[in-house]
């Protein structure tokens, strides 16, 4: 999806705009503050719960069936060995299940097409069958023993997204997506030219945690525990296919092993599980295993990228084009927006961007970490470095030449870009100066004590920064704690923590004494944590849940019979550090709000938060929000025995204030780590005689160990966005990936002399390196 | 995976009694010792016993020494183990190198040196059986001859399997000249490292020279070379925990500038552990020198046959071959 339709979606949830202005004072301390997270024990020590860490009396166990082609329509299904084997409940499929229904009315959904509907198989892998016994092992038998024949079609997975389609603009040729100028002149006749496709692979999510499903249905009602990115969308979608009221279905996140995206909608498994435990009348718990994480549950696209870039011998930009495709499935369009930051990461009067999609037999691609973005950054990155080296120009040079305070693409200044700052820092703590460009130029010596040579290359990065309407609950109680509530979930990325923070910051009570409650699809709606816009989204509902729980305190402080400020009018009051007091005196006078709340016979205060989107507060609409980064990386080269590493990133983040620097900085660490598997490992890949993701699996797919993990150094700019509200706080989950791919294969280049296109770079290709040992 | 009976030996006769009427040393009865193959493999349904012999209460436990001078690795001496003995760091480091290099600390706390003996191939193509594959189910066809085969071998290679042979271990005891000693039916017997795995020819099912009954009770590594020199160098795309595309176990002595003494054994490049002759044939009475280096690893390499996707690693084990030479010889 399109970060643009993902603002749409998160726009479009319940929630109104409050039209209160965003305050501008400084915040306390707490804001700011590296807390260890909150629900840090509970994870270390294993004791918090996951999704498929849920078990019921009489729960039974689901396993899909997996279809062995990529394209036709099931001739047969025979059930009957299955059925007889021990344990076994249920074997479902289109020809007996009850009907799951399609999703129409708000929301979003992963497959349009919900499992079940017909014979037709469009992927390996999709979901044909599902067995359900007393135990796991059972019902993993059974599902081995369900016959299904196919008839096979004709199908396509090719990762040449070659396929022919009309010219630009035309019916099914590609869409423009952004246009100014007249590029194709511009670049005619521009003195400088680069011109070169990118390609980048299908990725897939691989959190720690799985998807899974635990459906308990009580007759009337559904609790379904997930692994979800936004309880209030999955409770929206599944209501739908399941064909029962809101308040009938329960979804319950409290803890996610992470998502990257893949976790933003619902899959199919939910509604299977769901269906089985309905007609069974009892809980089924269905786990999605990590070979079905390849074929069912969504990746990033594959991309292919023509880059072409137009310029002056002094490196004025002359003229931009990124045409790229991305392949989807044959059931849902889903468009990667490669060019997301393209029209306005630098200067330059004509540019265009155009999109098309191919069709393969792949199951449907869903966001991962930086979606389009993320490969299109790679693209136009790498393009800047390659017309750094025909200008002979240093790239950082170039791109600080380049840099703009005005979005181009629509004319609006920026709301706090400081992408300059980002790459002078960043070459400072990189040491950047001494970088000598000729290829080969720069020797070092490895970890374990090998000459060899190093390879530095930049990147800059960017990611729309955006917030949606959001609520929150909060209570005062009369224990002397907060409770405070948000139908929106923790990702692993430390949303318990902040909203911690946030409550401390406005009521003054110590952390210590805030139950922060999320997760759960019954709390008033909060945001689907995604795009890098949950904290900008619910840290405002959050601040107006406590502004208002505080009033309702100062209310009945004045007012309560036994109170000891009995009379006073809230306007005398104030609560610090979780003591109400006369405005004029100091907070060491005042008295605990519990004790208030006790001499009230009141069992709590309560507020209720309620914050808009983006522009609802504030002018954000008159300007263009982004989040701004740049990363450097250093790579080992040991041309005798072709080994490649990653040794140093430095990544500079100008992502809004840091609520939480620790937290954040997890974060970035993290995306250094993932943009290694991106640079030199990841790739799904199709067989294509069959349409198997062969790799399914982790010995295959290769991802980052810690022996992989370079030294990191992050580094937050940490300055205030004016347009994104309260504490002016922007998104990261997605920023810190976004340019290290391409600093990789910068660096890459200047140490081997090779230029890598296609991601991932392998030993394949450094082999063909000519520098010598 | 599919029902199984299970049971315990407690001698070695048992687990030999035990497996005797089997067909094959590997279809309807197998042998669980770390369990670390066996285990994920039956979980998927690649193998499939009837009867499976938990083996870990027999007494092949010990590490000890040869009245030869050598050392005997019981076969159930566990990998962490036997690469943290301080007789095998200090004779044998090519050992200790080769089985650190592989898996993770937790698998090689239950790996076993039989069970790395016996580890099967990481073709994807064998472990999916949604696949033809001729080491699984023999007549079914290669599905990794013109599929993914990246990973797969370049040496040894038929028209019916390409599949690698993935231990580190195996490497390092070809090069070390180990035997494999072996109890079955009609008695002991012991078999050079050498020539315990097969090729596949036209029979991939067929991994071992073990028979219906015979069970692996130890390795025994000769006695150290005096003034030898040892390495192992492992390459492949990440740092840790991944199989090699292409390593090189290296045991060489010099004399008087000369090599006098030099075995060469290959990992992720052969269809089994691979002994490059023709390269301890260039370098036997020749100086120690890069140009030397660089033409025993085209020796060893002549004859390699490349798949549609490996062919990469041809040069990469030239480089692995020379540079293991370059740093057993630099040590030297």
């Amino acid at each position: 999806m399109m970060f643009s339709e993902f603002l749409e979606f998160i726009q479009a949830n319940e929630g109104a705009p409050n039209g209160k202005p965003a305050p501008t004072t400084e915040p306390s301390e707490i804001i700011g503050t590296a807390l260890s997270r909150v629900d840090g024990p509970l994870k270390t020590t294993g004791t918090a719960k996951y999704a498929a860490d849920y078990n019921f009396k009489n729960m039974a166990y689901a396993v899909p069936v997996c279809a062995t082609v990529a394209s036709g329509k099931i001739r047969s299904i025979d059930t009957s060995r299955a059925e007889k084997m021990p344990g076994v409940v249920l074997v479902m499929h289109h020809g007996n299940a009850p009907q799951i229904f399609r999703n129409g009315n708000g929301g979003r959904n992963s497959e349009n097409r919900p499992p079940f509907e017909d014979d037709v198989v469009s992927y390996w892998g999709q979901y044909v069958a599902l067995a359900v016994a007393e135990t796991f092992q059972q019902a993993q038998a059974a599902a081995a023993a369900v016959s299904v024949t196919y008839d096979a079609d004709k199908f396509n997975v090719s990762a040449l997204l070659d396929d022919a389609m009309p010219e630009i603009g035309q019916p099914d040729g590609p869409k423009v997506l952004s246009h100014r100028g007249d590029f194709e002149a511009a670049f005619a006749s521009a003195p400088v030219k680069v011109d070169a496709v990118y390609r980048t692979p299908v990725e897939t999510h691989n959190p720690m945690e799985m998807h899974g499903t635990v459906a308990v249905w009580d007759g009337k009602r559904f609790t379904l525990y997930e692994s979800s990115q936004g309880v209030i969308n999955h409770m929206n979608v599944l209501s739908q296919m399941l064909g029962v009221p809101k308040e009938d279905i329960n979804v319950i996140s409290k803890f996610i092993g992470s998502g990257f995206g893949g976790k933003l909608f619902p899959w199919p498994h939910s509604a299977l599980a769901a269906t089985a435990a309905r007609q069974l009348n009892r809980p089924v718990k269905l786990s999605v295993n990590r070979k079905m994480m390849f074929s069912n549950v969504g990746h990033r696209p594959r991309t292919e990228q023509r880059m072409r870039l137009g310029a002056t011998p002094d490196g004025k930009l002359l003229g931009l084009a990124q045409d790229y495709r991305n392949h989807t499935s044959l059931h849902d369009d889903i468009r990667e927006n490669c060019g997301e930051a393209t029209p306005f990461l630098y200067s330059t009067a004509n540019l265009r961007v155009s999109s098309a999609l191919v069709k393969r037999n792949v199951g449907t691609p869903t966001p991962m970490r930086g979606p389009g973005a993320v490969p299109g950054l790679f693209a136009l990155e790498s393009a800047m470095d390659e017309l750094a080296i025909a200008l002979k120009m240093d790239p950082v040079a170039l791109r600080l030449a380049l840099d703009t305070q005005t979005d181009e693409s629509n004319g609006k200044p920026f709301s706090s870009r400081h992408l300059k700052e980002c790459l002078q820092v960043g070459s400072e703590k990189f040491g950047w100066a001494k970088r000598t460009p000729e290829i080969g130029s720069m020797r070092g010596k490895s970890k374990d004590g090998d000459d060899v040579i190093l390879g530095w290359g930049v990147a800059c990065a960017s990611w729309g920064a955006s917030r949606g309407p959001s609520q929150a609950s909060l209570s005062l109680l009369q224990n002397g704690r907060v409770r405070v509530s948000s139908g929106t979930q923790d990702i692993g990325t430390g949303t318990y923590t902040i909203v911690a923070q946030v409550v401390s910051d406005k009521t003054g009570i110590p952390i210590d004494r805030i139950d922060v409650l999320l997760g759960n699809s019954s709390f008033v709606p909060g945001p689907t944590s995604g795009g890098s816009t949950a904290t900008a989204t619910v840290v405002p509902s959050i601040a107006d849940a406590a502004n208002n729980a505080i009033a309702a305190m100062l209310q009945i402080t004045g007012s309560a019979k036994n109170s000891p400020f009995a009379g006073k009018t809230p306007q005398d009051l104030a609560m610090t550090e979780g003591k109400v007091h006369l405005k004029d005196k100091p907070a060491s006078s005042g008295v605990p709000f519990e004790e208030i709340l006790k001499g009230a016979n009141l069992a709590s205060a309560d507020g209720a938060g309620k914050s808009g989107g983006l522009g609802s507060d504030t002018k954000a609409r008159d300007y263009s929000t982004h989040s701004f980064g740049a990363q450097f990386v250093e790579v080992e080269w040991d041309p005798g025995i072709a080994r490649l590493r990653v040794s140093r990133v430095v990544s500079v983040v100008d992502g809004g204030r840091i609520i939480n620097p620790k937290t954040a900085t997890n974060q970035m660490a993290g995306a250094i780590v993932m943009g290694v598997g991106m640079g030199l490992f990841e790739e799904t890949i199709y067989d294509p005689r069959n349409g198997h993701a062969i790799n399914d699996n982790f010995a295959d797919y290769v991802v980052p160990t810690i022996a992989d993990t370079p030294q990191i150094d992050v580094h937050f700019l940490d300055i205030p966005d004016p347009q994104m509200g309260e504490y002016g706080a922007r998104g990261i989950g997605e920023i810190g990936l976004a340019g290290i791919a391409p600093a990789i294969t910068a660096a890459v280049y200047h140490a081997t002399g090779v230029r890598v296109r296609e991601l991932p770079v392998r030993i394949e290709d450094v082999l063909k390196a000519k520098v010598a040992v | 995976m599919e029902a199984f009976k299970f049971s315990r030996a407690a001698t070695v006769d048992q687990a030999v009694a035990a497996h005797a009427g089997a067909t094959t040393a590997i279809a309807e009865t197998r042998f669980v010792a770390g369990g670390t193959t066996l285990i994920d493999l039956m979980k998927l349904s690649v193998e499939r016993p009837k009867v499976v012999v938990d083996i870990n209460g027999l007494p092949l436990d010990k590490v000890e020494a040869t009245p030869e001078g050598g050392l005997r690795l019981g076969a159930l001496t566990r990998n962490a183990d036997v690469a943290n003995h301080d007789v095998v760091k200090r004779d044998y480091a090519v050992l200790s190198e080769a089985i650190l290099s592989g898996a993770s600390p937790q698998l090689r706390n239950m790996a076993t040196t039989g069970g790395n003996l016996l580890q099967r191939t990481r073709c994807p193509y064998f472990r999916d059986t949604a696949h033809a594959c001729n080491k699984r189910e023999p007549g079914s066809g290669c599905s990794a001859i013109g599929g993914h085969n990246r990973m797969l071998a370049v040496l040894g290679v038929s028209s019916d399997c390409i599949a690698t042979n993935p231990s580190d271990q195996n490497v390092a005891l070809v090069a070390l000249e180990a035997t494999i000693d072996i109890q079955g039916p009609s008695g002991k017997r012991s078999v050079p490292a050498g020539q315990f795995h097969l090729l596949p020819g036209t029979t991939p099912h067929r991994e071992t020279a073990l028979q219906p009954g015979e069970i692996i009770t130890s390795v025994t590594l000769p006695k150290p070379i005096a003034g030898s020199k040892q390495f192992y160098l492992k390459l492949r795309d990440r740092a840790a925990y991944e199989f090699a595309l292409s390593s090189t176990a290296v045991v060489i002595k010099l004399s008087g500038g000369k090599i006098e003494h030099v075995r060469i054994a290959l990992g992720g490049v052969g269809t089994k552990p691979w002994r490059a002759l023709e390269a301890e044939h260039e370098l036997t009475g020749k100086s120690a020198d890069a140009a030397n280096f660089r033409i025993a690893a085209e020796a060893a390499m002549r004859d390699a046959k490349p798949a549609s996707e490996n062919g990469y690693k041809i040069e990469l084990a030239k480089r692995c071959i020379v540079r293991a030479l370059t740093n057993a010889t630099v040590q030297a």
